[in-house]
Formats: C-alpha cells, sequence, structure tokens
C-alpha cells in the first residue's frame, strides 16, 4: 500500500513539473458529446502546439445554463446551435472576432455568411449543420412515417417506444409543427393546445434521452428515436434497420456555430482552432465523422462518396422545407418552460 | 446507547480536553463547507429568477409560490394546490425508504456473514464488496442499464432458460430505478453493520443461548439492540443520498418522471433554469431531512435518559 502510495505521490510530482516545463499554449473547448474526432483534435495540437481540453454537454440549453452558472472564463469556444447564438449574443456571452482575424473567412459558403442569428457573423463561423426528425425502425413499425403523429400521437405498435430528444427547442418546434401552429405565438388558445398535445403524447414516451439518442436505436430499446440526421444515419451504420422520416408537416433545419466566448483564457488559440476548423480538408473531417453537412467551400473531394446519398442528407422531392427554432420572447418562452416542466413532471 | 459512548470516550485523561486552537479547522471546514453552501441557497430561494438562468437581487417568494400553488399555464388562474411537487417528494422518498429496506434486507446478513468469517478472510470479503465501487457511479449505472435493457443479458437468460416467452420490460421503469439505487448504495449499509457487528461479542449469544432463547430471540433480543446504531447509520447513510438521486432516474428512469434530484438538477443545468426554484426545492428537502433526524435524535435521546 506505502509503495502504491510513493508511486502515485511521484506520478503526480512528475506530472506538475512536466506541466511548468512545458507552459505551453492551450485551448479549452466546450462542444457537443460524439461531435468531433480525436483524431483532428489531435491534428491540430500537433500542427500548432497547443493542447486541447474538452468538456461536452447534451443540448444547448444545458451548455446556457452551465456558462451563466459560472463557466464562463473559463472555455474560449463553444458549439452553440442557431437560436443558442442569437440568445448568446443578447445575453452579452460571445466576443466579437475583429474583421481580418480569421484568415479562412473567406471559405465559408455564401449562404452561410450573412445569418439571421448572426448577422455578418461577427461572433460564430459553421461548424455542421443538418436536420432533426426521427428515426423509425422499420422491423418494427412498416406503415407511412413520414408524419409526425409517429412522435406525437403514434400508432398502437409504436406506443410506449418512442425516446425524444431531451431538447426542449425541437421538441416544442415539431409539436408545433405537428398542430400546423406557428412557433412562439402566443396566442392562449395554441399555447393550450401545444400544452394538451404535449400532455397527450407523454405516456406514449418512453424516456427523454439526447446522448443515447442513437444507442436507443441500435439496440432495439427503442422503436422510434427524435433523432439528428446524421446522428440517425450512425445509428444505422450500427445496424439498426430504421429509416429517417421528413414529415410533410415539416421538420427541424439546424446549424451548429463555433463561437468566440467572452473572456477566453486563450483567445489567440480560439482564433487559430476557428482558422484550422475553416480549412476545408479539416471540416471534412468533422462531416465524415459526424455525417452531417459543413458551410465551408470545397470541402467535397474530402468527403466520404457514401454521404452524397445518404438517406438521412437527402430529403426526398416532395418532402417540405425544414425550419430553423425561433427564439421566442420572454413572456412566450416563460410558458414555455412551465409547459416542458409540466411535461417532464 | 449515547451515554455509553460518551463514557467511553472520555476515559482518556490525555486527549479529553480538546484546546479550542485545535477545533479550528474542524470549524473552518463545517462553516465553509456546509453552512455557507446551505445559507447561500437559501438565500438564493427567495430572490428573483432571471430569466434563461441566475437570478436577480430582488426579494421573492416566488419560487416557494411555485413549490405549493398551481397557478395554471400562464400564472394568472387562482392558485390551486400544486400536487405536482408533493408527488415528486413523496414519490422520491417511497423510493429511497423502499432502496434503504432492500439494502437492509441484503446488507445486515451479507455484513454478519463478514463479520462472523476469520479474521483473514474478512478483509478479502470487504475487499469485494467495496471493489464495484472503485469504478465511476455513472460507469455502473450505465452498465445496469445494459444488464436489464430489453434484449440484455438478463432478458436473453431467462428467455433461454424458458422463464419467460418474450423479454420483460425492465428498462425506464420505477422498478429499474429501483435497482439502481438498491445497488450504488448497497455497500454504505454494508460497511457500518459490519463495524458494529464485528465488535459484538458472540459470548453474549452463547449466553443467551444457555438460558434457553431460541435463534431468533437471540437475533431480535440481544444481537439487534447491540448493532443497532451500525443499522440506523448504515440506514441514513443510504436514505439520504437515494433522495437526492439524478443518475439513476436519468439512466434507468429514462429522464421521464422526475424524482427530487432530477427535479433540482433541471432547475440548475436542464431547459428549466429557474435557480431560485431548485434553490427552494433543495431548501424544503433539507428541512424535511433535519425534522426527521431531530425528531431521531430526541426520541434517542429520552429513551437513553429513561435507561439511565
Amino acid at each position: 500500500m506505502r509503495t502504491l502510495l510513493k508511486a502515485g505521490i511521484a506520478a503526480l510530482a512528475l506530472t506538475f513539473v512536466a506541466g511548468a516545463a512545458q507552459a505551453q499554449e492551450k485551448l479549452s473547448i466546450y462542444h457537443w458529446f460524439e461531435y468531433i474526432p480525436q483524431e483532428l483534435l489531435d491534428k491540430f495540437a500537433a500542427e500548432t502546439g497547443i493542447e486541447v481540453t474538452m468538456d461536452t454537454f447534451d443540448s444547448n440549453e444545458a451548455m446556457l445554463a452551465s456558462l451563466k452558472a459560472g463557466k464562463l472564463g473559463s472555455y474560449d469556444v463553444a458549439v452553440p446551435g442557431d437560436y443558442m447564438v442569437e440568445i448568446m449574443i443578447g445575453e452579452g456571452m460571445l466576443d466579437t472576432i475583429a474583421e481580418g482575424e480569421l484568415a479562412n473567412r473567406g471559405n465559408i459558403e455564401p449562404q452561410w455568411v450573412d445569418v439571421p442569428f448572426d448577422p455578418g457573423r461577427m461572433h460564430s463561423i459553421p461548424y455542421q449543420w443538418g436536420s432533426t426528425s426521427f428515426s423509425v425502425n422499420r422491423d418494427v413499425y412498416q406503415g407511412d412515417i413520414n408524419d409526425t403523429s409517429i412522435v406525437y400521437d403514434p400508432p398502437d405498435e409504436l406506443k410506449g417506444k418512442i425516446n425524444v430528444l431531451d431538447s426542449q427547442g425541437e421538441v416544442m418546434l415539431l409539436a408545433a409543427l405537428h398542430l400546423g401552429i406557428p412557433q412562439c405565438s402566443n396566442d392562449r388558445e395554441q399555447l393550450k393546445q401545444l400544452d394538451a398535445l404535449l400532455q397527450a403524447a407523454k405516456p406514449h414516451w418512453a424516456s427523454f434521452n439526447s446522448d443515447g439518442a442513437k444507442d436507443v436505436l441500435v439496440s432495439g430499446d427503442a422503436a422510434v428515436g427524435m433523432i439528428w440526421n446524421g446522428f440517425g444515419a450512425k445509428a444505422r451504420a450500427e445496424g439498426a434497420n430504421i429509416e429517417y422520416a421528413y414529415p410533410r408537416q415539416g421538420y427541424v433545419v439546424w446549424m451548429d456555430n463555433v463561437v468566440l466566448l467572452k473572456d477566453a483564457p486563450n483567445r489567440a488559440s480560439a482564433i487559430k482552432f476557428m482558422d484550422f476548423l475553416l480549412e476545408p480538408e479539416n471540416i471534412a473531417a468533422v462531416t465524415n465523422f459526424a455525417r452531417y453537412a459543413a458551410g465551408v467551400e470545397g470541402v467535397t473531394p474530402h468527403l466520404d462518396p457514401e454521404l452524397a446519398s445518404q438517406p438521412e442528407s437527402v430529403p426526398p422531392a416532395d418532402a417540405p422545407a425544414g425550419t430553423f427554432v425561433a427564439v421566442c420572447d420572454q413572456a412566450t418562452q416563460e410558458v414555455y418552460d412551465t409547459m416542458w416542466t409540466r411535461l417532464k413532471k | 446507547m449515547a451515554g455509553e459512548l460518551a463514557s467511553t470516550r472520555a476515559v482518556s485523561r490525555t486527549f479529553a480536553p480538546v484546546r479550542t486552537p485545535l477545533l479550528i479547522p474542524t470549524w473552518v471546514i463545517i462553516g465553509f463547507f456546509l453552512v455557507a453552501p446551505v445559507l447561500m441557497m437559501l438565500a438564493y430561494s427567495f430572490l428573483t429568477k432571471e430569466f434563461r438562468g441566475g437570478v436577480i437581487w430582488e426579494f421573492s417568494l416566488a419560487a416557494y409560490d411555485q413549490f405549493i400553488f398551481d397557478r395554471g399555464l400562464f400564472g394568472d388562474e387562482p392558485p390551486q394546490i400544486e400536487w405536482t411537487y408533493i408527488v415528486i417528494f413523496v414519490r422520491s422518498i417511497i423510493q429511497a425508504a423502499v432502496a434503504t429496506l432492500l439494502c437492509l434486507i441484503i446488507g445486515f446478513p451479507t455484513a454478519y456473514f463478514i463479520a462472523t468469517r476469520s479474521p483473514a478472510t474478512r478483509s478479502m470479503w470487504l475487499f469485494l464488496v467495496t471493489v464495484p465501487y472503485w469504478v465511476n457511479l455513472l460507469i455502473r449505472t450505465v452498465s445496469m442499464k445494459f444488464l436489464i435493457r430489453d434484449n440484455g443479458p438478463l432478458n436473453e437468460a431467462l428467455m433461454g432458460l424458458g422463464v419467460i416467452g418474450e423479454p420483460i420490460a425492465l428498462i425506464n421503469t420505477d422498478f429499474a430505478v429501483q435497482l439502481g439505487l438498491f445497488y450504488s448504495y448497497l455497500p454504505f449499509m454494508v460497511l457500518p453493520i459490519y463495524a458494529s457487528v464485528e465488535r459484538y461479542d458472540f459470548a453474549l449469544s452463547e449466553a443467551a443461548a444457555d438460558l434457553y432463547a431460541n435463534r431468533w430471540t437471540i437475533l431480535y433480543k440481544v444481537i439487534l439492540p447491540i448493532v443497532w446504531p451500525g443499522i440506523v447509520a448504515g440506514c441514513i447513510l443510504v436514505f439520504v443520498p437515494s433522495l437526492g438521486a439524478f443518475l439513476a432516474p436519468d439512466l434507468l428512469g429514462g429522464a421521464k418522471n422526475f424524482l427530487i434530484g432530477s427535479l433540482i438538477e433541471e432547475q440548475f443545468k436542464g431547459n428549466a433554469g429557474n435557480w431560485p426554484f431548485g434553490a427552494a426545492a433543495s431548501m424544503i428537502l433539507l428541512s424535511l431531512v433535519l425534522i426527521a433526524l431531530f425528531i431521531y435524535a430526541r426520541r434517542q435521546a429520552r429513551r437513553s435518559a429513561q435507561a439511565a
């Protein structure tokens, strides 16, 4: 025991010495779970000599909560979704990227340069974009799946076998699309309808799970899983006999973005990291890993050719366009929050 | 019982009067790690909620109001008693109580068994009890999830043996949460009971047997009263963390039905972002636990006074 303790202390001391000797540049990332290949982080570290550390979150709201609870100032970059970028700008949590600071800014695809959630791209760069709907196990259910009622008013075969994302924004938007009411509506009747829909649907849902959204489909715990398109593609690649739905009522589109956080302890490293991710070859590695789409020009030659025909990325011709999650005003958002609490209690 | 302990402790003259300066570390630890955070939460529970997480430094009873009254979706209906959180608390207390009972039923015989082995094998048994707990609680909970899922080893084995025709749905049920709590906290029951059974003088059992006590009488009249402090300590150590657990309900229960722990977690980490309400719920929980412990301590004090 004593020798073990001594060895432990020696090892600890060595780590400190090594740390002091290097005193190298660092980068602290706050990222979604399972969303960047380790090899890419290693490549960045090898190219720049910057030591990378990463913490993960499983919903935009959880990230916001954690940053507000005192983590702002300990991370350099985070990867919020579109509407969350807008919220974070409003909360004053993002730093501004100066003109000319990013050498590779010109690589951003024109359609993603000036976006409503970050006009003029002052604080963010594109990371990946994709859609959110749900995948259905075709062994369990053979009927038409391109309908939001699969989740919100499910047929008998699927009742009790549904996993929904633990993500308020997406669950609420898909519900609103199902009812055909506008997002962030402050019409009381419509809000009551939304609440009633969620309450009626909940008994049919087995679980709220985001970081396990892929696993429950692969393991068969869930026959329907609300899921992000690339994550659904990965579940299918891991052997689940599932099909990704493009509901006729509509579905969610989103873009995740790398943002420069306010009070970043290693601002220079953050800028280097953003430039690194704007290199087509590097961001293509993310796309090949996560199975979404990049918002950067020139990635095509680096992409896995199978991505071009991946059903999760190619909506059928008759599918409607997707909808971005909107940022509601405070009064409406507070009703949404109440609904969410009532839903999960 | 308390009287006995006090008297054995007071015997040593060398260590008896603890001087105030030596107490400073204790006070610092209690003050910094116990009193300060609780006071902070108490203060937060009376503040105004800030939109999207955080607090505004204005006094408000809104958090406690939300706990007690239901004012409808828009917050302007006439207040009714809010049953939601009461139900969550009762559900959590029942689950924690059942977990404690299960731990006791399995833990007491285990501890007794270990304590009655030869000293050399005892440490091996104790080691075996604690081995799984060197693994992170999250990992253990996830592996429990793998074991009990519909096409997991447990269901496959039962189906292979022909006990059941099709998989029993275990995952995402209250049973799974219960199982997770039981599994998470079992050693907290075994170790204190072991500590008191180990000190038990088995000559007392023999004496009782000589006086024609049967095995049950020996257990009830001799062993249990003597090892009682260990049982109480084990029950408290299992009950209290079970009450605030959120990993088991999240991972094994599917995060569908809040328990106290997950309800509070959601206020700080999740979508709700209502810090004062999370603080208020913690305060209410803390008050309940303190009241229960206080009543127990009073009863014990009265009992030992009577015995004296």
